[in-house]
């Protein structure tokens, strides 16, 4: 099932809700309360959130096929997002990016979010994250990482590896 | 009762101040104030100025009765205002007149307001330059497949490279490809590829409409028009999205791939599916109808009307019209078939005649079906057909002329309520002849049963069905696309529509035959054209007093009732 | 020498601060606050009755503090617009969308002193008589989002916020909301409809100047994260001695982002156009030079969308000669000082205050290409120059350095970016997207020429079909 609302999301959606005069603004952060729990936004999701803001299943749709951060399929378990742009680029980026592709079995040419096929990882190039002067950088789902050498993206990609064995998971 | 026709429902606006301004060196006024897309009066933006002085400025998004977005960037003008001093005061030119202070930028003329002396440049290199900017990148990722395209001939980017495109693409890069034939609902079909992404279908079908079905997914050059997936866009006002979409990327799918609008023929003419009289006009080929498009009038139905009153066509080119006079169920001709009736008339004793006529009969037809009526003491009626209404357009009154059966005096407040006492006359035998214009009464209390009873059923139809079948003289009619004549809507708008298309077989306007019936009955010789006949009835009927023909105009006139 | 001169930085990084409100407390905190709530009324010699609020307002006027967030706007100007006469409520947004490339200041005080620019944020909202009010933060700062939710619960457990704060009987609240990962959120009115729960479109202007139509079609104030800090130096200061940091027309501090080649890339806060361009590049207290060995190609001075300084440039920039006369002075771009108005008389801007520094290893072309691809990837789409030109450009681009360029291409993409800018957008991503193709191409033409030649050459020697006989695929997207 890729979506029930939970009793907590529920709560925690119609708390979000009062800190808005109109219902509507508060789509965006309701749909990071989703995410946040499933990991994803299924159609049933944006139909509920649609109903739960009195909006039209459209209005959510047109703005979950805007934001790249919102996702519309299951993403890998570790999400590794590499920014791209300038500074970072000539950090090494490009370089960090191949690595995590090499290592993981991806296409370093492509730019998009690619998952391994056991799910446990997807790695995507993202534009700017604000951290240009500790270039390059990363994120491993909502972990932020500097100046990240090859040695560290090793190491990042070994303590999830650790994780999942110790705890395991669902693609 | 004697009522003076106006055009206009609405009192006069209190006068708007005029102002002053330049389009391209000429000098107009215009008034500060115009009405927007929903009738509010708003600042006068720059392009319903150029369109008061008659110049046209191109445009995609824009559109008078939508709310104004300044997507597409066509009407980009440049513009000046008087220049201020630092005293607040105009400053002004050596030979008196005030100096101009150019911008430095230009501005999208559907979205800024005017200003007293402000100038407007629609003809400068600069702005010729960003028109042709703006075209080529909405050509860039367009497929270019005018060949194929329902649009061609009625498309704005075509329209437009003829004035700003260039012969060819210097683009060498690939398109970027989006879904094709997608099937937005039952009526619609999108080209995502051709779609320049105006947003004028989502604005119209979530601010008229008011069915929000219809957005944009994805981001930048890969934005689309969709809907949600699983919820198709399926509102009764769907098809206006195909009217107003300037280019081909949303095409109707009754009308896809039929045929070449410039052979289309196109006539004015008023819908008949409910009593609100939208405007249409009515396209045609070869005397086949090929598809009704909303007329505007702003009086009545704006730029819009129905699904459902748009695609109620195809019933006028159907294989078992009534196309042969027919008496006593054979093959005749209308001299003979007019001769008998005559006859047959001229001999009822007073009272024993009632007759049934359609309110989708037209105001002239109805009127001298009440000189029959009067001359014969007869009974009369129309049969109501009643739905839903809504809040847009549709009315919940089916038949597009109730008014003007009550207003001829065929059928009374209350439609139908003669009815029972038809039948009663008929059950009873006082009844013996009973003239039907356009309905099957069968279904409205005078079964096969009492219809049996009678000496002379005489029944004029456009379909066969269950009373022409026991009709001793058929009388084959036409739809409105192929005669002229007049309806007077729901709210007294009375209209004219013309002939698009010729009728088949024998068939006749109704308003020429009963002409003839009334001149045989009644003596009275009216007229042979629809012109003097519409004068004549304005003239006796007191609500239509004042009226013409030639003055009731493209639009109508509104009348007390 | 030039040197750092930290207000807002004050106590970051600091060894012993801490992002909790005791810490902030300790230091001072929430004294500009106590300070603005208790402005009395005041009677002018005209007679008329200022009211607190309006005094404050004037202070930040008088301070002369200019946007921080990218356009460098008089705040006060932008303060003095909200219509107060229309009867609805006045919302004021922290814009906090910090997504410009090169930028990573806002990042540093929300990090780590997120009272600073809640203080702020509380002192601005009391000025202009806003109830409510957003921090619209990028959705990738998940951590930032937290640490000032968490700050504002401290804020309001202490009466800073909420209602009748500190007994004065003005209520105030303050929401996070969260972008989820687009640039043209950080546009005002973007941003505005982004919080309305629509997708961020930026609005036209007329009619919807925020001032007077913004959020929920009611005055809205949308203000930079450094901007709102600055309006609490400027209260604990006042507007007059605030202003007399900086230079004229330029007062105050800014925080500078520097990234790229140099030894010591970071976050140096300094008196506004009091350090050129080269002392921040290469003075040990800041950049620290290039890297050994590397000589400066070129520096995009204020953010990504900012146009390209080459290394080596001139520049005639008006000065003031003993006598107050105004004369031309021929500047190299390293003498430039780092303010609002010489950098644009060097027809470029400071704009985010955000300097990426590039060394001669740097292949222009790519660099062009990179940032071609952000803007292709940001562009909103709503109107057609933008929408189409910004992904064209970056085909393009793609294409020039996959082996696929044309000697023409250097002209090619000047017009594909000159059917762009200087109004013919809704909003200013049209010049964002279009300036550095423009930049990058007039001032390193021969590179971009070159390139393209010797794609040419290399295919004449293979035997390729030319590269206009057929169309050329982007591999990527």
């Amino acid at each position: 099932m890729s979506f029930t609302a939970t009793k907590e999301l529920e709560a925690e959606v119609d708390e979000l809700i009062t800190h808005y005069p109109v219902k509507r603004a508060a789509s965006l952060m309701v749909l990071h309360a989703i995410q946040e729990k499933f990991g994803w936004i299924s159609s049933e999701a944006v139909q509920w959130t649609a109903k739960k803001l009195e909006l039209q299943p459209i209005n959510v749709f047109e703005i979950l096929t805007f934001y790249p951060m919102l996702r519309q399929q299951p993403m890998g378990k570790y999400q590794i997002k590499v920014c791209r742009t300038l500074s970072c680029a000539l950090g090494g980026a490009y370089e960090l990016h191949k690595h995590f592709c090499d290592k993981l079995g991806l296409d370093a040419h492509k730019h998009g979010a690619q998952t391994t096929k056991d799910g446990k990882f997807t790695v995507e190039f993202v534009e700017c994250l604000a951290s240009c002067g500790t270039a390059p950088v990363i994120m491993c789902n909502d972990a932020f990482y500097e100046d990240v050498s090859h040695e560290e993206a090793d190491e990042i990609l070994r303590g999830a590896n650790a994780m999942v064995a110790r705890h395991g998971f669902e693609p | 009762m004697s009522t003076a026709a106006t055009t206009e429902t609405k009192p006069a606006p209190a006068a708007i101040e005029k102002i002053k301004v330049k389009v391209d060196g000429r000098e107009i006024e215009v008034p500060r104030l115009t009405a927007d897309w929903s009738g509010k009066l708003t600042p006068t933006t720059m392009i319903q100025a150029c369109e008061l002085a008659q110049t046209e400025v191109p445009h995609y998004c824009w559109h008078p009765k939508l709310p104004v977005v300044g997507n597409c960037r066509m009407c980009l003008v440049e513009f000046g205002t008087p220049a201020m001093g630092p005293d607040r005061k105009p400053v002004m030119n050596p030979d008196g007149t005030p100096k101009i202070a150019k911008s430095p930028r230009p501005a999208i003329s559907c979205a800024t307001p005017i200003s007293p002396g402000m100038e407007i440049y629609t003809k400068t290199p600069a702005v010729k330059q960003m028109r042709e900017g703006v075209l080529e990148s909405l050509l860039i990722n367009h497929p270019l497949d005018c060949p194929i395209c329902d649009q061609a001939g009625e498309c704005k980017l075509q329209e437009y490279s003829v004035d700003y495109g260039q012969s060819a693409s210097r683009f060498v890069e690939a398109k970027v490809h989006k879904p094709k034939a997608v099937d937005l609902g039952p009526r619609i079909l999108l080209d995502a590829e051709r779609c320049i992404l105006c947003t004028r279908c989502i604005r119209f079908t979530r601010d008229i409409a008011g069915d929000d079905a219809l957005g944009i997914i994805n981001r930048g050059s890969y934005n689309t028009i969709a809907t949600f997936p699983g919820l198709p866009f399926d509102n009764n006002y769907t098809l206006n999205t195909v009217d107003i979409c300037p280019v081909g990327a949303l095409t109707s799918k009754d009308f896809r791939f039929k045929m070449r609008v410039w052979f289309l023929k196109e006539t004015k003419s008023v819908c008949t599916s409910c009593a609100t009289g939208c405007n249409i006009l009515v396209s045609s080929r070869e005397e086949v109808v090929q598809r009704y498009t909303p007329r505007e009038n702003d009086a009545v139905n704006g730029p819009w009307m129905c699904d459902a009153g748009r695609l109620n066509y195809k019933w006028i080119g159907r294989e078992d019209r009534l196309k042969t006079v027919l008496v006593s169920g054979r093959k005749s001709s209308w001299t003979v078939a007019l001769n008998e009736i005559s006859d047959r008339l001229k001999k009822a004793p007073a009272g024993s005649v009632a007759m049934v006529a359609s309110a989708r009969q037209t105001n002239e037809e109805l009127w001298l079906l009440s000189k029959l009526k009067a001359k014969l003491g007869a009974t009369s009626d129309s049969i109501a057909r009643e739905g839903q209404a809504d809040n847009l357009l549709v009315s919940a009154d089916k038949n597009p002329n109730t008014n003007g059966a009550r207003l001829t005096g065929i059928c009374f407040t209350e439609i139908g309520s003669n009815l029972p006492a038809i039948a009663g006359g008929i059950a009873s035998g006082k009844i013996k002849t009973l003239i039907v214009f356009g309905e099957d009464v069968t279904k409205h209390g005078l079964g096969a049963d009492l219809l049996g009873r009678l000496e002379t059923l005489i029944v004029s139809d456009i379909l066969p069905n269950e009373t022409t079948k026991l009709a001793h003289y058929v009388l084959p009619g036409c739809a409105h696309a192929e005669k002229r004549g007049s309806f007077t809507s729901t709210k007294g708008r009375v209209q004219k529509f013309m002939k698009a298309v010729e009728p088949p077989g024998d068939a006749r306007a109704e308003w020429e035959y009963l002409h003839d019936l009334v001149h045989h009955v009644t003596g009275q010789n009216g007229f042979v054209t629809i012109e003097g006949l519409f004068n004549q009835m304005a003239k006796e009927v007191p609500a239509f007093n004042g009226l013409t023909w030639a003055a009731l105009g493209d639009a109508g006139v509104t009348v007390q009732i | 020498m030039a040197q750092e001169y930290k207000l807002i930085l004050k106590h970051i990084d600091e060894p012993d601060y801490t992002r909790d409100i005791e810490c902030y407390l300790r230091h001072g905190g929430y004294d500009s606050l106590k300070k603005a709530l208790a402005f009395p009324a005041r009677t002018l010699p005209d007679g008329k009755t200022q009211s607190p609020q309006e005094q404050l307002r004037q202070e930040v006027m008088t301070s002369g503090l200019r946007g921080r967030g990218g356009a460098g706007f008089s705040c006060g100007l932008k303060w003095s617009f909200v219509d107060r006469k229309s009867g609805k409520p006045v919302y004021l947004i922290c814009n906090a969308d910090e997504s410009e490339p090169g930028t990573f200041k806002d990042r540093q005080i929300m990090h780590k002193d997120p009272h600073q620019l809640i203080e702020g944020m509380i002192i601005s909202c009391y000025a202009n008589d806003v109830k409510l009010a957003y921090i619209y933060i990028r959705g990738e700062m998940v951590d930032g989002a937290k640490i000032l939710a968490q700050a504002l619960k401290e804020a309001r457990a202490k009466n800073f916020l909420g209602k009748n704060i500190l007994g004065t009987g003005y209520d105030l609240e303050i929401h996070v909301h969260r972008g989820a990962g687009a640039y043209i959120c950080g546009e005002e009115t973007g941003l505005i409809e982004s919080l309305e729960g629509k997708r961020p479109y930026p609005r036209i202007k007329p009619p919807y100047f925020p001032a007077v139509l913004g959020l929920w079609m009611c005055p809205t104030i949308v203000n930079n994260v450094e901007t709102l800090c600055n309006v609490k130096h400027i209260v604990a200061l006042g507007g007059a001695e605030f202003a007399k940091l900086g230079t004229p027309n330029n007062t105050g501090t800014r925080i500078v982002s520097l990234s790229g080649h140099v030894q010591n890339p970071g976050y140096y806060e300094i008196e506004v156009g009091k350090a050129t361009l080269g002392e921040l590049i290469n003075d040990p207290q800041f950049g620290g030079g290039l890297r050994r060995g590397r000589k400066l190609k070129a520096i995009i001075p204020g953010g990504s969308s900012s146009k390209i300084l080459k290394a080596g440039e001139k520049f005639k920039l008006k000065k003031k000669d003993s006598e107050g006369r105004e004369i031309l002075v021929e500047t190299d771009m390293l003498d430039l000082p780092y303010d609002f108005d010489s950098l644009a008389q060097a027809g470029t801007m400071s704009g985010s205050s955000a300097i990426i520094v590039m060394d001669d290893s740097v292949d222009i072309v790519a660099a062009l290409a990179n940032l071609s691809e952000f803007y292709a990837h940001e562009s909103c789409g709503q109107c057609t120059p933008c929408r189409e030109g910004s992904l064209w450009m970056n085909k393009a681009l793609h294409r020039l350095t996959h082996g696929e360029g044309r000697s023409q291409d250097a002209d090619y993409l000047v017009k594909i970016a000159d059917n762009i800018p200087g109004g013919r957008t809704i909003c200013a991503f049209g010049e964002a997207c279009s300036w550095p193709v423009q930049s990058f191409v007039a001032k390193f033409k021969d590179e971009f020429i070159a390139k393209g030649a010797a794609d040419e050459a290399r295919r004449a020697k293979e035997g390729a079909a030319p590269a206009e006989t057929k169309k050329l695929a982007a591999a990527h997207h």
